[in-house]
């Protein structure tokens, strides 16, 4: 881009806070009651995740890649692409970390580490606690009506949010690499639009990424210190 | 005699605003805004038109869309006429084919567009077209010089071939000037446009005087900073001069400063809202700042 360095975050914003706002609501009255079934497999999935069978994380993993695919398809593709063109190609990004998901969930035995008193292990499960049940009050605590709160399996903000937390937990340091660029760009992205449009999510949208970053370094400077053993 | 269903829908649209077909002006009250003549060919356009970037984009919303064809209807009752669009604002060149479709044939509407692409300018034109639902362009655009060699050439030839009536470039926020006053002198262009407004005053220097010059009509973009202005100025009282020209709010006072340019053609700010498009068009009618009072417009709006 020429003379990039006269672009604001603002020139980059194409639509009006109001007509984002509409789109939310109009897609979750046309879900509704599916808020509520999203909110359940990730609960589920959460329960799977620490289970004592340590295979029961590939269930947690498929559930999450298969809501992805279905965010992908019914809001980006279907609704978000319409009025911004990051959308259209944030939808096969959404889609292909779907499946990469639910490929991990299929080829791996055991996907995930086991949950453990370790900061790495608990900033990973309150970042998706946080994304899953948190995030959707955002809406409401600032005034907004229900119908504008956000749930993951159904927007893809606290979707993402909620799959970094996942990913912080999967046990192949290569598969992590991987799967956490289309969770983490989306994440900065979401968050600097939401600032830009000055809606309260922007703040849970950082502290989510905070989040994932402390979860991240966690793990890294717990593995130097069993190195250091 | 069997009319094809899209005939039809097309005839309803038409009765349903049979006034604006009539005349575009039935229902308008106020005087003609004033009409300025685009140099190389005589045509006499209105001062002020309709941008919509952002304020169009509402996509599949169906209450949105109807309050654009509501905007859409004032502005031509008001006499307005451009209406600029590009492939950058999202839905917002389908929405502009909604209201155009949804007023009817008659809609006096001066379209102008672009072509903002590094690959295939021809099929993205076309899709431009199809989607406003218009047998060619009047004005087509090379959007902020992005590959304009290569896009310059087809719109030359489209304007050839009759496809489209004007050809221009882009720019906005003084990016890229010195390219642009290249392009003005090598190339033979109908229009420029690019950001003017008291704040905003770089194109002062050369390019308006160089447009002036070389016949070439100039539109203005972001004459509000994109609505920054004019909220930095609501609820501030206007200046005592304002009435010596009849501007009655600080929009009015801001297009009367642009417009009275001499090397300006036509501003084109961007509205959700019927009163301000009606305000926009009514700002171009009556008397315009001379010299003197376009400096105080300047400097009252220099802090703002
Ligand atoms: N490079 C390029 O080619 C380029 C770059 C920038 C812009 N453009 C074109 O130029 C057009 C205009 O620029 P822009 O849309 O960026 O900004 P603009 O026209 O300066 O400002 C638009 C804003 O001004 C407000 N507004 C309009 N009339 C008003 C009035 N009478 N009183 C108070 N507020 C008023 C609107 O809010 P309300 O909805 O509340 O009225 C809107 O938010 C664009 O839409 C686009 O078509 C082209």
């Amino acid at each position: 881009m020429s003379e990039w360095w006269t672009y604001r975050p603002s020139d980059f914003l194409m639509f009006s806070p109001r007509v984002y706002e509409r789109l939310i609501e109009t897609h979750n009255m046309a879900l509704w009651p599916w808020q509520l079934v999203a909110l359940g497999v990730v609960l589920a999935a959460l329960g799977l995740a620490w289970a004592k069978r340590p295979a029961d994380g590939r269930y947690a993993l498929a559930g999450f890649g298969l809501g992805l695919v279905w965010v992908a398809w019914s809001f980006l593709w279907g609704r978000y692409a319409g009025i911004n063109w990051v959308a259209a190609y944030a939808a096969p990004a959404f889609l292909i970390e779907g499946l990469g998901l639910v490929a991990l969930a299929v080829l791996s035995k055991e996907p995930l580490l086991p949950l453990r008193r370790e900061p790495a292990s608990i900033l990973a499960a309150v970042l998706v606690l946080f994304a899953a049940f948190a995030y959707p009050l955002a809406a409401p605590l600032t005034g907004q009506p229900w119908r504008a709160s956000e749930v993951a399996g159904v927007m893809p903000d606290p979707s993402a949010l909620a799959t970094l937390g996942l990913v912080a937990l999967v046990r192949s340091r290569a598969a992590v690499l991987a799967l956490t660029p289309v969770p983490l760009l989306w994440s900065l992205y979401a968050a600097m639009t939401l600032r830009t449009l000055g809606a309260a999510e922007a703040w849970p949208m950082a502290g989510g990424i905070a989040l994932f970053l402390a979860a991240a370094a966690a793990r890294m400077l717990g593995k130097r210190r069993t190195f250091g053993h | 005699m069997s009319l094809r269903p899209d005939r039809r829908m097309v005839l309803g649209g038409a009765a349903a605003s049979a006034a604006l077909v009539a005349s575009p002006r039935g229902l308008a009250q106020g005087p003609d805004p004033m009409a300025k003549t685009i140099p190389s060919s005589g045509e006499k356009i209105p001062a002020v038109g309709l941008g919509t970037w952002i304020t169009f984009n509402v996509g599949e919303d169906a209450g949105l869309r109807e309050d654009c064809v509501g905007v859409m209807r004032a502005f031509f009752e008001a006499g307005g006429r451009m209406i600029d669009s590009s492939p950058m604002y999202g839905s917002a060149q389908a929405v502009v084919g909604h209201g155009l479709k949804a007023l009817g044939p008659g809609a006096p509407v001066f379209s102008a567009e672009k072509v903002w692409t590094s690959s295939d300018g021809p099929a993205q034109i076309e899709e431009t077209r199809r989607r406003w639902g218009v047998r060619r362009f009047d004005l087509l655009q090379v959007h902020n010089l992005l590959s304009w060699e290569k896009h310059l050439e087809t719109l030359q030839a489209m304007k050839q071939s009759g496809r489209a009536r004007y050809i221009g470039i882009t720019t906005s926020e003084g990016r890229r000037h010195r390219d642009i006053e290249k392009i003005v002198v090598e190339r033979p262009l109908d229009f420029l446009q690019l950001t003017y407004n008291p704040v905003d005053r770089e194109a002062e220097q050369r390019l308006l005087p160089l447009a002036k010059e070389r016949g070439v009509a100039v539109i203005v973009n972001r004459p509000f900073r994109q609505g920054d202005l004019t909220q930095a100025l609501e609820g501030e009282d206007l200046p005592g001069f304002a009435a010596e020209i009849g501007a009655k709010s600080w929009a009015q006072l801001i297009l009367k400063f642009i417009v009275s340019h001499p090397a300006v053609t036509c501003a084109i700010p961007a509205t959700t809202s019927v009163d301000h498009v009606r305000e926009n068009l009514a700002a171009v009618s009556g008397a315009m700042p001379d010299e003197a009072m376009r400096e105080k417009i300047a400097e009252r709006l220099a802090d703002a």
